[in-house]
């Protein structure tokens, strides 16, 4: 095992990982909580035979594509990096991951690169029909996607369905096992749910921009009320059950975990939820604590005495290594999302009281509120992984044994700082064209250049 | 057959057909620049591939996943070990996915000049690595062994005991899929589009058909030298030498094709030949997945890094339900993107 250090190619390993994966969730997170929205939006429009629903479509389905783009480029790194950098991983546990990879390719992938092709080009070549069932052929691609990938990092939380042969890698035993690992349950619940939380801020912010600038008024009122409806039940799911059951699972089988991301050093009966707080990892402490008294034992044991298991129980060497980033992200990711929560069941009050489009101090929170989910659900995953460490698969297989033998540290340097250079330009590439569809509105929507008169 | 057998097949029909899938959207690239001129000529260009080069970059992910699946063994050595040349297959895809989906976006000239140039290089550079990483997987790799070696950029560039990604084999591998893909290309350009832009990809499809002549013959006659695990398996199965023969086959129909101009049949027989001879090339190959330039026995073979049997007999299972749906999703999407785009009520999104 080689230690951890800023000359070893394991550092450089993790932290490209960790860059090309966050990057890259920045994009599927919107595309399937807006797959959903816009199937909604179609589906209204379709079977109602409303033409203003169908412009909002429209006008969302251009913003699923261009995050879509992104999305598919950023995401083929990270299949080539399970053997690019993690070869003795892929090594290890190909026999299992390689089934749920191989089939969201098959499909997933297939189907919505397809579709999308139907969607951009064909708006005028296929009957209403077609064009909505591509809308749902998109949905489904992009949320089976989502179920691929969750099967696959479910089973490196809770391995199930395998069986270790005599060279030391793991084979499936299960099939059906494997893509029904009760882990899936509610981590695929409370993943998919970020997603429509992230895609309702976005279409509720636009919604809230265009009112509050005086423009666009129809089409807005229908971002507004898709988003703000979407948004409050989605942001309550977060909290429950989904995050909740989360939380009790990984309490269940991940203990250590559970008690690092939340700063619970000491065992004790009657544990604190510590609210705010930083971790001092030399006196074992929180520092500057504000905690609410046995809330941790109610929450997970329903019972104020219950008995958690602090950190200091587990020998040093099963604490994730990276525990205070750990600890803040759990707690960035459970305090947005608290905060969401009010925001939209408000802004849903105030809709259905009719006052919502009127009220500019709520429609301003609204609009500055998009970036937030993104940081939420990034949050979130990086509770998810870091907390896994020291492990990449769980109780299996170290971290540290995973990456490549012969991939060195320059060259792994060298990539990691040609992504951080490429990525940025991606990101700001994003913005640059997301804020240009925005200002050109949905009003121009039919306005498409047409390539039906004679060219070249 | 064993069930290993079936699974290199698979594995093969995946890359290959990604080869003569994502093949022409890459030959089209090389070609984009000096084929379309104008911004109304480069719109159409992009519509002719736009419906359909994502789902044909799909193969590829897929191809790996199986991969993955299959051979794990393999798939850890070969990626890890092909490290370098992949981080450019990757940049370079990220910007090529980019440059089809944004350069019609903005109405500036020099925002689509900037695409237009991404769309070409990065057409080039992958036609050129994919073919130089086959001519690695011809000529062996340097592999130790605990299964896995590292290839440097370029050591000697003699296809020697240590050779690198780069050497006079491989580089040749590498130009005659520039050309062979250029030319595929050209032959899609030619069903899709006419005009100006058609008659420029005519006068490319036929110079390079004569490239991928002379550099054709350059590789095959050096096979023999290269790796004679080549024509151990053809002595061994030697039926297997009509795939060979079929190809070259392939290759006159497509030449007879371009005489009387019937493009439809030359694409087609230029896309099958391209599919033979692969095929052909894989026939030699099996039972090897990597092969050593050391020590033969640290070869990496279809039976030493297969997964368990019941990994490959159920995923056997799933592959042909869900291969069935894409070939027939996939074959509906082509049928009603055929014909010239300039007939078709192509929109363009932007």
């Amino acid at each position: 095992m080689e230690p951890v250090t800023t000359n070893s190619a394991l550092f450089y390993d993790r932290l490209q990982f960790a860059v090309t994966a966050t990057f890259h969730y920045l994009f599927p997170q919107l595309t399937m909580g807006l797959a959903a929205l816009i199937l909604y939006l179609k589906s209204r429009a379709y079977w109602c035979r409303d033409t203003h629903h169908e412009e909002a479509a429209h006008f969302w389905t251009k913003i699923f594509a261009l995050s879509f783009a992104f999305g598919v480029v950023t995401g083929i790194p990270l299949e080539f990096q399970f053997g690019m950098n993690w070869a003795k991983f892929s090594r290890f546990a190909g026999g299992v991951i390689g089934q749920t990879l191989a089939m969201e390719g098959l499909f997933a992938f297939f189907l919505e690169s397809t579709f999308l092709g139907i969607l951009l080009y064909g708006r005028k070549m296929f009957s209403p029909f077609v064009l909505w069932l591509t809308t749902l052929m998109l949905f489904v691609g992009s949320w089976l996607s989502g179920y691929f990938i969750i099967a696959t990092n479910a089973w490196m939380q809770h391995p199930v369905a395998y069986v270790v042969d005599p060279d030391g890698s793991v084979h499936v035993t299960s099939l059906w096992g494997l893509l029904t690992n009760p882990w899936i349950v509610w981590q695929y619940a409370h993943t998919m749910t970020a997603a429509v939380v992230t895609g309702s801020f976005v279409m509720a912010a636009v919604g809230a921009y265009y009112l509050l600038s005086g423009i666009h008024y129809e089409a807005a009122t229908t971002f507004l009320r898709t988003g703000v409806v979407a948004g409050a039940i989605a942001t309550s799911l977060m909290l429950f059950p989904t995050g909740h059951h989360a939380a009790l699972q990984v309490f269940e089988h991940q203990p250590v975990k559970g008690a690092a991301f939340e700063g619970h050093f000491y065992t004790e009966a009657g544990a604190d939820l510590v609210l705010m707080g930083q971790p001092n990892m030399d006196t074992l402490t929180i520092d500057n604590p504000l905690v609410l008294p046995k809330m941790l034992s109610f929450i997970i044991h329903k019972h104020f005495g219950a008995e958690i298991k602090g950190l200091t129980d587990f020998p040093r060497a099963e604490w994730p290594d990276t525990m205070p980033l750990l600890y803040y992200t759990y707690h960035v990711m459970v305090g947005l999302g608290t905060i969401f929560i009010p925001v939209m069941v408000t802004a849903l009050v105030w809709m259905l009281r009719g006052r919502l489009f009127q009220a500019r101090w709520l429609l301003w929170t609204l609009m500055l509120m998009a970036p937030f989910p993104y940081i939420a659900t990034t949050a979130g995953w990086l509770t998810a992984e870091l907390g896994r460490q020291p492990w990449l698969v769980y109780g299996l297989f170290r971290t540290a044994e995973g990456n490549s033998p012969l991939v060195g540290s320059g060259n792994v340097l060298f990539t990691l700082m040609g992504y951080l250079g490429l990525y940025l330009l991606l990101g700001l590439l994003f913005l640059f064209l997301f804020f240009e569809i925005v200002s050109r509105g949905p009003a121009v929507t039919g306005g498409l250049r047409s390539s039906s008169e004679p060219t070249g | 057959m064993s069930i290993e057998t079936l699974w290199f097949a698979i594995i093969a029909f995946m890359f290959i057909g990604y080869a003569v899938l994502d093949g022409f959207d890459f030959g089209v690239g090389a070609l984009y620049l000096f084929v379309a001129r104008t911004d109304e000529e480069r719109r159409l260009v992009m519509k002719a591939i736009g419906p359909v080069w994502k789902g044909n970059e799909v193969w590829l992910v897929s191809g790996g996943g199986l991969l993955f699946l299959a051979f794990p063994k393999a798939f850890s050595a070969a990626f890890s070990g092909f490290y370098l040349a992949l981080t450019l297959v990757l940049w370079c895809l990220i910007m090529r996915g980019l440059a089809i989906g944004l350069r019609s976006h903005l109405e500036n000239v020099l925002w689509r000049t900037f695409w237009d140039a991404i769309f070409g290089v990065t057409g080039v550079l992958l036609a050129f690595v994919f073919g130089v990483a086959l001519g690695n997987l011809v000529r062996g790799v340097p592999l130790g062994p605990d299964g896995y070696f590292f290839a440097a950029f370029w050591t000697t560039f003699l296809p020697d005991a240590s050779p690198g990604i780069l050497d006079w084999f491989t580089v040749l591998m590498g130009m005659l899929s520039v050309a062979m893909l250029t030319v595929h290309g050209a032959n899609y350009l030619l069903m899709k589009t006419s005009g100006t832009v058609s008659d420029r990809a005519r006068r490319f499809a036929g110079i390079g058909g004569w490239v991928v002549l002379v550099l054709g013959i350059a590789a095959t006659a050096s096979l023999p030298f290269i790796q004679p695990v080549l024509w151990e398996s053809y002595a061994a199965h030697p039926f297997g030498a009509a795939l060979p023969v079929i190809a070259a086959g392939l290759l006159v129909t497509a030449w007879f094709g371009r005489r009387a101009q019937r493009d439809g049949l030359v694409f087609v027989s230029w896309s099958l030949f391209m599919l033979i001879g692969l095929a052909s090339l894989a026939w030699g190959l099996f039972p090897h997945l990597l092969i050593a330039t050391g020590d033969p026995s640290y070869s990496l073979t279809v039976f030493t890094s297969a997964a368990s049997s019941y990994g490959l007999q159920i995923s056997l299972v799933w592959f042909s339900a869900g291969m069935t749906m894409v070939i027939a999703y996939t074959g509906w999407v082509y049928a009603r993107f055929w014909g010239k785009v300039e007939q078709l009520a192509l929109e363009e999104y932007s």
